[in-house]
């Protein structure tokens, strides 16, 4: 990678829902190896990058999707189309797609649902069908319902208050509809994780994240115990095998 | 991106070697240790053999994982970090993380090494002496001292000695002391390690900090506080290298906010030999490359035709 291949610009920056904003961007997109990569975005006056998933990629175009939650968040939610942003592209590794068994189920929780997106739409472009559940807390906090909808495939939702769909989190939709995958991949808040990763009986992966200062390896910032040895989220994942993780 | 060593387009040729302690770096500009691990991951961003030096990741006698999570917090330029010294540990590191950086650097390398005893720094400098390339030891003098009631070494000018005598006596390559500036006088500091045969000095370590999160209404860091870098620390670097500069006759490397060519040459003009670039390096990968790249012409607009020419008359 050069200097020359961090420059985007913005395209597209708009709200999709209470908390959360859609940016598509536009520059170099050959380097994305796996759908779970995430970019590393320099927001003006701000020291430290905002990592962010990807949660779409279409020719020269990357879609994000982030929840806007601190000073960092609400610099990005201003940028107008046409800005121009520093951004470190195709960071980390993704998911393994290879490993993804006969019935895969996908599940995402909050803003973890977008790149659960990518992961779909990748496994259909190899012929692989898989199922999707999302969890979210409540109606108002839904995002990316119609783009999933979009996708015919197998499509649940689950709210913790019930205010839409499932009642519960996205492991009672697993057990209420009987899903019996033989594979899983997740992405969501940690909670979410540990119950997929100690609950489900099959081999899966789960996509990790962490307070980051470089995002590319070298400051130790965001690193995990696994049952490999220390790990970075930011280099070695995001995205780990439940096998290797550790749950205390 | 493609960093000729002392030509830039405009074709201005200046000298941007420089001698540390019998030791020559083709330019002053040194990754700090903590901010490029050892090297070679970085090599994904650029050659980096156009570094002067690389100071490798701090490094102790045992495998350390270091800190719990989260162990960064941003501040306006700059970050706090308290990763608390995760490294494989000495054997690891000569075994294998060298061999990869020797793969890709063919420059001198700087070993930079920490402890918790004086006995720990001693064995950890014997097994990293006599490695190639490895051409100066770094001492983090900043971690507590265990049999010393926890205060850090670097704050003590009687065991910032006694780590340095006991380091010579089983190493013969020139030792720098990284210094750390949470210190009511960092003269008295530096001038007991030079008189305790220290071959250098760099300095600053980061200054401690700490950040509270408003929502939640607890530290950022899982540490409560951690060393504080960036942009934002360089006046006081630049202050405490032109104390130290000033008062010891060994080399110094200034190191602390350096995010520019005329970073470089500021510090160099407080009295630096060489300079260390560390956070730089977490925000831009490019960051050392640009430097270098920048230097040649900042030195034709500052009129100097050599760095080794700002070295302080003492």
């Amino acid at each position: 990678m050069t200097a020359n291949d961090t420059k985007y610009t913005v395209v597209d920056n708009r709200w999709i829902g209470t908390n959360t904003m859609m940016m598509i961007l536009e520059g170099a997109t050959e380097r994305f190896s796996a759908p779970g990569q995430f970019i590393n975005i320099a927001v003006p006056g701000f020291t430290l990058r905002r990592p962010i998933s990807v949660c779409d990629i279409e020719g020269d175009y990357i879609t994000i999707v982030y929840d806007v939650v601190g000073h960092g968040t609400e610099a990005l939610s201003e940028m107008e189309a046409g800005r121009k942003l520093d951004i470190l592209p195709a960071l980390g590794n993704g998911f393994d797609m290879s490993k993804c068994g006969e019935r895969p189920v996908l599940l995402g929780g909050g803003v973890g649902c977008p790149p659960i997106y990518s992961l779909a739409k990748n496994l259909l472009s190899i012929d692989v069908l898989p199922t999707v559940v999302l969890g979210f807390n409540t109606d108002e906090r839904m995002i990316m319902i119609e783009q999933f909808e979009n996708l015919d495939i197998p499509f649940y939702v689950a709210t913790v208050d019930g205010s839409y769909g499932t009642q519960g989190f996205v492991t009672d939709v697993i057990a209420r509809e009987a899903l019996n995958p033989d594979y899983f991949y997740a992405c969501g808040p940690l909670p979410m994780l540990r119950a997929l990763c100690t609950q489900l009986d099959i081999p899966g992966q789960v996509s990790l994240e962490a307070r980051m200062a470089c995002g590319f390896g070298v400051c130790m910032c965001c690193s995990l115990e696994t049952r490999r040895g220390p790990k970075r989220i930011c280099k070695d994942g995001p995205v780990f095998d439940k096998e290797d993780l550790i749950w205390k | 991106m493609e960093v000729k060593e002392t030509e830039i387009s405009a074709g201005c040729l200046r000298d941007l070697s420089v001698e540390l302690a019998g030791v020559t770096l083709k330019n002053p500009v040194i990754p700090a240790s903590g901010c490029f691990g050892y090297g070679y991951g970085m090599s994904e961003y650029y050659d980096i053999d156009v570094l002067g030096s690389i100071s490798f990741k701090g490094t102790t006698l045992h495998p350390r994982f270091g800190n719990p999570l989260p162990r960064v917090a941003e501040c306006t330029e700059g970050l706090i970090n308290s990763v608390g010294l995760q490294n494989p540990g000495i054997d690891a590191v000569i075994a294998e993380e060298l061999p990869r950086m020797r793969e890709r650097f063919h420059g001198p390398i700087i070993a930079n090494i920490s402890g918790f005893s004086v006995d720990e720094y001693r064995e950890c400098c014997r097994r990293i002496t006599g490695e190639s390339q490895v051409a100066i030891i770094e001492l983090n003098v900043s971690c507590p001292n265990v049999h010393g009631g926890g205060m850090s070494f670097g704050t003590c000018p009687a065991s910032v000695a006694e780590v340095v005598k006991a380091v010579k006596e089983v190493s013969d390559l020139p030792l720098f002391v990284k210094l750390s500036p949470n210190v009511t006088d960092i003269v008295e500091i530096a001038r007991s390690a030079e008189d305790a045969g220290a071959d250098g000095l760099c300095l600053i370590n980061t200054l401690l900090g700490m950040r509270i999160d408003l929502k939640t209404r607890r530290p950022v860091v899982a540490n409560v506080m951690g060393g504080f870098s960036g942009r934002a620390v360089f006046p006081v670097a630049l202050r405490m290298v032109w104390q130290v500069s000033h008062a010891c006759s060994i080399p110094v490397i200034g190191c602390g906010g350096v995010s520019t060519a005329e970073d470089v040459i500021e510090m160099m003009m407080a009295g630096a030999r060489a300079v260390e670039v560390g956070t730089a390096n977490l925000i831009d990968p490019w960051a050392c490359p640009r430097i270098i790249e920048a230097l040649p012409e900042a030195m034709e607009k500052y009129n100097i035709p050599s760095l080794r020419s700002l070295a302080v008359d003492k």
